[in-house]
């Protein structure tokens, strides 16, 4: 049932990327996602960033026209609430490599916090287009993860894509899981460094919805509803996929190709 | 089991607009035991819908939504039906039209991708130019399925509203331009207003009420459309147990569609109504479907 809250704290994390928090109490795990109405306008899927029993937040990246919206709002605005939805990251594993690109990292951060508060290590390959958009690197570190960077300007860290960072770490260090969220190719390109290894990946995925109840198809990736059986998945599950890494559907169901519009 | 001229593994069938957008989700259906997939209402043109929010959720009553036809447009979908019929399924096409001529049209399409049947969404309560405000006179049922049935040769279901003054009048007159089946119900128009803000919920306002709530109102359609029409009528509304598909049985129905219950129990609902139904059927003394087929009503079957 759909909840309407008041925003209770507008947080800019980065010059594109905004957190809003607001009082919700359903109970709700990393790696699961709410659906916000911002009322006269659009509802999205959105990740929660922070999972607190009577407060919740979400860290909305501006992408397209509603996204830009919900950033604007400013604390007292009103949005409509629904879930939490879809499924969890398995926080048991004991030593992490969290991949994160871009606003990838808003679902990341609030696992990373509740496997370091169960005892697990956490490693952390952040990547962004340049140093200002590294999410919630901050947060990390506080949280007591180890953080490494990439960026695709060389302003900090490793110049160029995430992913030549994780194969680095990779190869020198042994990981029980990688959880990742971000662009699909990035993900698509951690889960075949990390294959031969033998070591799991996980990967939250994102696709346009709807209904979120897994009803209306709109979020079909393979045999798979995002909504209800992801959004997070193991990345098995994902290879074989023709779409994974390639297509997304749009709000007509129509297959469009990711980097088209 | 034979429903007219629909050959179908068993009487439960996906209802339109559940799963329907991607072949591999009718083939996942398909898998978990449907008797039949029937499509996603597909048009001329590729249509996004109406912006979210699309849904509300009731705890008991079921859903309110107001997805506004969207669909991938009939030159994209034939990929799908491709997808879903290597994986073995009977798939039934839907298709919604502004007009008869578009219906026509759009059914040789859709007959041209192997579909076994067509379903005429004549009902949708809540698209402006489509659904219902093309299927809620008998004359303009009529002349839509007698279009599409001189185009062709497949067997034609005429989906039909709740939201008439007759739609047992609709499905006669479906019967008279040659249809081979009626489908009732489609959902029940229905409002959410969102008090704290003084607005409908639905970005679209009106939408259409699924699910449990429905259910006594889609037995009543369907005992009357059976009085009235001598082909067969497929039950559709609130279907989540065996119990209530022989509801609408006994009402009148040869076979049901299952489709809100997907979101309340998941897609292994169509395994538990097979198992449930045949328990139900030895429970009762009933020996085949077929026989309980109208045995509600005074005349008996």
């Amino acid at each position: 049932m759909r909840r309407i809250v008041e925003v209770t704290e507008r947080v800019l994390e980065t010059p594109s990327t905004v957190t809003l928090r607001f009082p919700y109490d359903p109970p709700a795990d990393p790696g699961q996602f709410v659906m916000v109405w911002v009322p006269g306008d659009d509802e999205l899927p959105m990740s929660l960033a922070y999972t607190d029993p009577r407060s919740k937040g979400i860290t909305v990246k501006a992408m397209g026209d509603t996204s830009r919206r919900i950033q604007s709002i400013a604390a007292g605005a009103r949005l409509g609430i629904r879930g939490p939805y879809g499924n969890r990251f398995d926080l048991s594993p004991r030593r992490v490599l969290i991949v994160g690109g871009g606003s990838g990292a808003a679902v990341l951060a609030p696992a990373a916090e509740r496997a370091i508060q169960g005892g697990s290590t956490v490693t952390v390959a952040l990547g962004a287009t340049t140093a200002a958009e590294l999410l919630f690197r901050g947060r990390f570190e506080r949280m007591g993860a180890r953080v490494e960077v990439a960026t695709d300007d060389g302003s900090e860290g490793t110049h160029g894509f995430v992913t030549a960072l994780v194969e680095g770490m990779l190869a020198r260090e042994r990981f029980d899981a990688i959880w990742t969220c971000g662009p699909e190719v990035m993900m698509q390109k951690v889960a075949r460094a990390a294959a031969p290894l033998g070591v799991p990946v996980y990967c939250s995925v994102e696709r346009h919805m709807k209904c979120a109840l897994g009803m209306c198809d709109a979020c079909a990736l393979g045999p798979y509803h995002v909504c209800v059986d992801g959004p997070v998945f193991p990345a098995e599950r994902l290879l074989p996929l023709e779409e994974f890494g390639r297509s997304h559907r749009d709000p007509s169901g129509r297959r469009v190709p990711f980097g088209s519009r | 089991m034979q429903v007219g001229p629909l050959l179908l593994r068993n009487p439960f069938l996906l209802a339109s607009g559940i799963w329907g957008e991607s072949g591999r989700s009718l083939a996942g259906a398909w898998a978990a035991g449907a008797g039949g997939v029937i499509t996603k209402s597909i048009g001329s043109a590729p249509r996004a819908g109406y912006p979210n929010p699309t849904i509300e959720e009731y705890d008991s009553w079921g859903l309110l939504n107001a997805m506004g036809l969207p669909n991938p447009g009939i030159d994209e979908y034939p990929r799908e039906i491709h997808e879903a019929r290597s994986a073995g399924a009977t798939v039934i096409g839907s298709i919604f039209g502004g007009s008869a001529e578009e219906f026509a049209r759009l059914a040789g399409r859709m007959a041209a991708t192997g579909v076994v049947a067509l379903e005429l969404n004549l009902s949708c309560p809540h698209a402006e130019g489509f659904g219902t405000e093309v299927g809620s006179t008998p004359a303009d049922v009529e002349e839509i399925v007698r279009a599409v049935r001189r185009e062709v040769a497949i067997p034609v279901i005429a989906k039909i509203t709740p939201n008439a003054a007759d739609p047992a009048g609709l499905a006669a007159a479906a019967e008279k331009a040659g249809a081979a089946a009626i489908s009732a119900i489609n959902t029940v128009r229905a409002l959410a207003i969102d008090v704290t803000l003084r607005r409908p919920v639905l970005a679209h306002g009106l939408g259409g009420l699924s699910g449990p709530a429905i259910k006594p109102v889609g037995l009543a359609c369907v005992w009357q459309i059976y009085e009235r029409v001598s082909i067969p009528v497929l039950g559709v509304g609130g279907i989540e147990t065996a119990d209530d598909a022989l509801e609408y049985v006994m009402a009148g129905a040869r076979a049901v569609e299952v489709g809100t219950a997907v979101t309340r129990g998941g897609i292994g609902v169509f395994a538990r109504l097979a198992a449930g139904l045949s328990d139900r059927l030895d429970a009762l003394g009933i020996r085949r479907l077929e026989d309980a087929v109208g045995i509600a009503h005074p005349s008996g079957s």
